[in-house]
């Protein structure tokens, strides 16, 4: 049995609610029910998951997903020793035997081949067959799967089939409201209270340009970005270029907008 | 009187002239003179004006110079004055004469704007060298035939130079040359500005920061910084009202912005703005309004309380908009002007707008200096309105009705109004500001009708033209909005003639079928990384092995397999539909169009069985103002009996302008997603058009376009008909082309060429 308090969050993450998703989330776990966290990137969602397996003092297993992972990446496989085969489990399974929360980070990476190993461990069945190992794990009680997902791609490669996504619970994610994300940004960085409201204007602007050049706005993690430089001593305005502009886009229109932005709410 | 009548004299021994006129005037201009020259430079003058009074072109001229000359040398330096004499001598030697008075009125604007004797030596260059280019000969011997255009052109010049760069002049200059060499009547419309292209080439060469590159940023700054979606923009042209400026405005047709601006510069005070930072400033006071605004009743105010008003409430979005974004405080203080506090003379003048923009400027900037105490207090109560919060348009009207009551005077009703400093030119001009109990009956009321059914009209006609630009290889730039393109849909024709076709060549289709089968299950990839797979990979394996011996995880996923990729090509065929394809060749008992006809038919039915996207269209051209372009089969149309029939009824007539086309094919081809795109271009010939002269023009056009292709990402490839096509092919699309000698096997090749181009 691995060892469990290793995966244990230990400090209290911060996480400012925005709506009543704590609440909700409570709900759906202690009716066990997979959850499915949606939204733009930067926006908190990792930081949510990690804040309630926190606050539910339940271990938390992420899994970074990508195209090259295989389903024995997620259950498990046998290695060869000195001795002959021993059977390693995945992260899935572990937590499926500690009862820990599953987060499976940007499943939509994933194959779809891959994703359907999923699909026993999250319906009424609760289990885990390993048929290389001849083994059904039954999902400790404390066990629940969380996978994050964002759907501003909009590719057609990259969806989850209605198999998948209908075996969730959804919670939608946005970046927050002016003076909550202001505040969120004072409080991650400590840094001045109208730094932060000016921080979150340029961001507004750029999110204004979503679609016409922008794939994303600027997220809430890149606004604490430039917060921290600004705390660091370094110029506003250099900041923002630094953390805002250039990490979004090529685009010279664009940046001369962005910059226009900057210069004016950073008078 | 500073000259005595001894001294008097004595200069006019120096001039040698002998109008009776000159008597009367000489005292007056040599008065200027003295006080402006060196006794040298007086000297030198009247020997260049004795030059002047020999060439026969009577006093006038003579007069011009002895009164423009003083000023001008006394601003660039007295080695001009020689300069001028010699060109004046100069010009009387061509048959331009008529021109040299012009020239000499245009010299004063020329040195207050050019203000170096460098620069204005090059502008007497400029002009000689027009003169020269244009001036033309009979037979080869003199030059006889005064230049049509220098006259006129030099009555333009006070405006040309206020628009121009000396640069930007040589070039509009040049273009007119060139392209009206032959054609007087239109070289005196283009050097007087009626024609359409001198406008637009004037446009194009003006100094300072156009919309027209800007319009996108424009749009991202809308969208970003105010959440206007769908800003849509209309400029205006500053260029052609010198009396009265237009305003930028707004109403529900679009946000109107001038064309082009300066940027602005105020050395004294070290102040610089861009021209995009001007253009930010107009739409951000624009955006204010909309956002804060509403509309209020006008009927019942007088002019000058709408003036105060507007003014008024002018500031109030402005200050609401500094409020969200600090930044505009700059550039919008940079743009305001600075009112001088006794400017203007309550006594004599009505001082009414200048009151206002006191106002307007002791709310931008709040270290004002104005001592006035009405300015004073009511700057102070606006801005206790506005710290109370977003104020609105009625509350701050009554404010500005207070003010007027206030500061009225009698000398507001004089007729000399005060204007030094009191337009702020980001603002607008606040139409959207008043509604009416009644609405007016103005002239628009009228033809507001007669519009949308002139719209109407145009409508039912098929679809606008569209214009396209034209390259130029002697002048090496674009002629801008040259070629009009009409699109219009093919007529329809008996489909059953081309299903007749597919049997009449139904062994050539056997055939074909054949190599189509072999290339559409086609290219094997690689899909690596495999945990189960239908090969090992080795690469991995070994990989995989050695992590193994050494004690590490091994990846497990050593197989490889294959997967088929689809064909992910657009192509579009461009036929040329020109009159010569009636033409029969040699040796064939076919027309050209009747053999492509059935080559476009094969080569359609092939695509069509290969499942690439595929689109036809052919092309004709009538001069530049019309080029048709008929469209045979989009994209999204299948291959069916509609289009079968189009393509039944090609018809051919005209002349072959390929660029214009080949840009126009571009428009829909480069927008489809498809990852290779191929454009086909059948013709029988070279680019030509009746109201083009020389040859190689079209030529060089289209070989430009196939550049601009090019860079969209889109491969053209040409098949030519013309067995005598090597001599130009290669120079329009370098390798990319096959001629088909043998026309009458065209059928057959031109589906096979495909398939090897796209193997």
């Amino acid at each position: 049995m691995s060892d469990v308090s290793q995966y244990l969050v230990s400090e209290e993450p911060f996480y400012q609610a925005v709506g009543n998703e704590v609440e909700l989330y409570e709900a759906a776990y202690s009716e066990r029910l997979p959850v499915m966290v949606k939204g733009p990137t930067g926006c908190g969602k990792s930081r949510f998951i990690e804040y309630m397996a926190w606050k539910l003092k339940k271990p938390l297993i992420t899994v970074a997903c990508n195209e090259d992972m295989t389903a024995s990446d997620l259950v498990g496989r046998y290695l060869l020793d000195a001795n002959g085969t021993r059977w390693l489990d995945g992260p899935l399974t572990v937590a499926a035997r500690i009862g820990a929360i599953c987060y499976l980070d940007e499943v939509v990476e994933a194959r779809q081949d891959t994703t359907v190993v999923i699909h026993p461990l999250t319906d009424h069945r609760r289990t885990l067959p390993l048929d290389k190992k001849g083994e059904l794990v039954k999902a400790h009680q404390d066990f629940q799967l969380v996978i994050s997902y964002n759907p501003g791609y909009q590719s057609l490669m990259k969806d989850l089939k209605q198999s998948t996504k209908q075996r969730f619970s959804g919670l939608n994610f946005d970046y927050a409201s002016g003076q909550v994300e202001a505040g969120i940004i004072a409080r991650e960085t400590g840094c001045a209270a109208d730094v932060a409201t000016k921080l979150v204007k340029v961001g507004e602007t750029a999110r204004n340009l979503k679609g016409h050049g922008l794939d994303e706005g600027i997220s809430t993690r890149l606004l604490v970005y430039a917060a921290r430089l600004i705390k660091r001593g370094i110029n506003p305005n250099q900041a923002c270029r630094m953390a805002l502009v250039a990490p979004i886009t090529d685009d010279a229109d664009i940046t001369a907008t962005l910059k226009h932005s900057i210069d004016a709410v950073f008078a | 009187m500073t000259l005595s009548q001894d001294e008097l004299n004595e200069l006019r021994t120096m001039l040698t002239c002998g109008f009776e006129q000159l008597d009367t005037a000489f005292a007056g201009c040599m008065e200027d003179a003295v006080a402006r020259l060196s006794r040298d430079g007086v000297k030198t003058m009247l020997e260049g004006a004795s030059l002047i009074c020999m060439i026969g072109r009577g006093y006038e001229p003579v007069h011009v110079f002895l009164e423009e000359m003083p000023e001008i040398a006394e601003r660039l330096g007295e080695a001009v004055i020689e300069k001028v004499s010699q060109a004046v001598w100069k010009m009387s030697r061509t048959p331009n004469g008529k021109a040299i008075l012009p020239f000499l009125q245009t010299l004063g604007e020329a040195a207050r704007r050019l203000g170096s004797e460098t620069l204005f030596c090059q502008y007497i260059k400029i002009v000689f060298d027009m003169m020269e280019s244009t001036t033309r000969s009979t037979h080869g011997f003199h030059q006889t035939i005064p230049s049509p255009g220098l006259p006129e052109m030099l009555g333009q010049m006070p405006f040309l130079l206020s628009q121009l760069s000396l640069e930007g002049l040589r070039n509009w200059i040049e273009y007119g040359a060139k392209h009206y060499l032959t054609h007087p009547e239109r070289q005196i419309d283009y050097f007087t500005l009626q024609s359409a292209d001198s406008k637009a080439i004037l446009q194009r060469e003006r100094h300072g920061t156009l919309f027209a590159d800007n319009e996108r940023k424009m749009g991202l700054y809308m969208r970003a910084m105010w959440q206007e979606k769908a800003a849509q923009f209309v400029p205006y042209s500053l260029g052609f009202d010198e009396l009265r400026k237009p305003l930028p405005y707004f109403d529900e047709l679009g946000l109107r912005v001038p064309d082009v601006f300066d940027d602005y510069e105020d050395p004294g005070i070290g102040i610089r703005v861009k021209g995009t930072d001007r253009y930010r400033a107009v739409l951000a006071h624009m955006a204010a309004h909309r956002r804060w605004t509403q509309a209020i009743f006008a009927d019942n105010f007088s002019p000058f309380q709408r003036i105060a008003a507007e003014m008024f409430e002018d500031c109030r979005v402005d200050t609401l908009a500094m409020r969200v974004y600090p930044g505009l405080r700059h550039i919008l203080q940079s743009l305001h002007p600075m009112p001088i506090e006794d400017g203007c003379d309550p006594t004599v003048e009505s001082c009414v707008r200048h009151r206002l923009a006191m106002f307007s400027y002791a709310i931008m900037d709040s270290e004002y200096s104005y001592k006035n105490k009405d300015i004073i207090e009511f700057v102070k109560r606006f801005n206790e309105v506005m710290e109370a919060g977003e104020s609105s348009t009625q509350e701050i009207a009554a404010l500005a009705l207070q003010f007027v009551a206030r500061t009225r005077r009698q000398e507001d009703q004089s007729a000399n109004v005060y204007f030094a400093d009191t337009t702020v030119d980001y603002r607008d001009d606040n139409r959207h500001m008043w509604k009416f109990y009644e609405l007016g009956d103005e002239e628009e009321m009228f033809d507001e009708q007669d519009k949308s059914k002139a719209e109407q009209d145009e409508k039912s006609k098929g679809l606008p033209p569209r214009h396209y630009a034209e390259w130029d290889y002697l002048g090496k730039t674009y002629r801008p909005d040259w070629v009009s393109l009409y699109e219009s849909l093919h007529p329809q024709g008996d489909g059953a003639k081309i299903d007749a076709i597919l049997t009449k060549h139904a062994a050539l289709a056997k055939r074909l079928k054949q190599i189509l089968d072999m290339l559409k299950p086609q290219q094997y990839v690689r899909v690596r990384y495999q945990e189960e797979g239908s090969e090992l990979d080795l690469d991995v394996a070994i990989r995989s092995l050695i992590d193994f011996k050494a004690g590490t995880t091994p990846d497990t996923r050593i197989n490889m397999s294959h997967r088929t990729d689809g064909r992910d090509i657009a192509v579009t065929l461009l036929i040329d539909l020109s009159q010569s394809v009636n033409d029969v060749p040699d040796g064939s008992s076919q027309t050209v169009l009747e053999l492509s006809q059935e080559a476009v038919t094969l080569l359609g039915w092939a695509i069509d069985h290969l499942g690439d996207e595929f689109a036809v269209a052919g092309f004709s051209s009538n001069t530049r103002h019309e080029v048709r372009y008929q469209h045979i089969k989009g994209f999204s149309e299948d291959w069916n009996d509609t289009v079968k029939g189009r393509l039944a009824a090609m018809e051919a007539g005209y002349s072959t302008r390929m660029g214009a086309a080949l840009r126009h094919a571009a428009l829909t081809l480069a927008a489809r997603k498809a990852g290779k795109k191929l454009l086909l271009i059948l013709t029988d010939g070279e680019p030509s058009d009746i109201d083009v002269d020389d040859q190689q023009h079209l030529i060089r056009d289209t070989h430009k376009a196939v550049q601009e292709l090019d860079q969209l990402g889109i491969y053209t490839h040409c098949i030519s008909l013309d067995a005598k096509a090597d001599e130009y092919v290669s120079d329009i699309f370098g390798s990319r082309y096959t001629v088909i000698d043998n026309v009458e096997r065209l059928p057959e090749k031109l589906p096979q060429l495909f398939l090897t181009l796209t193997k």
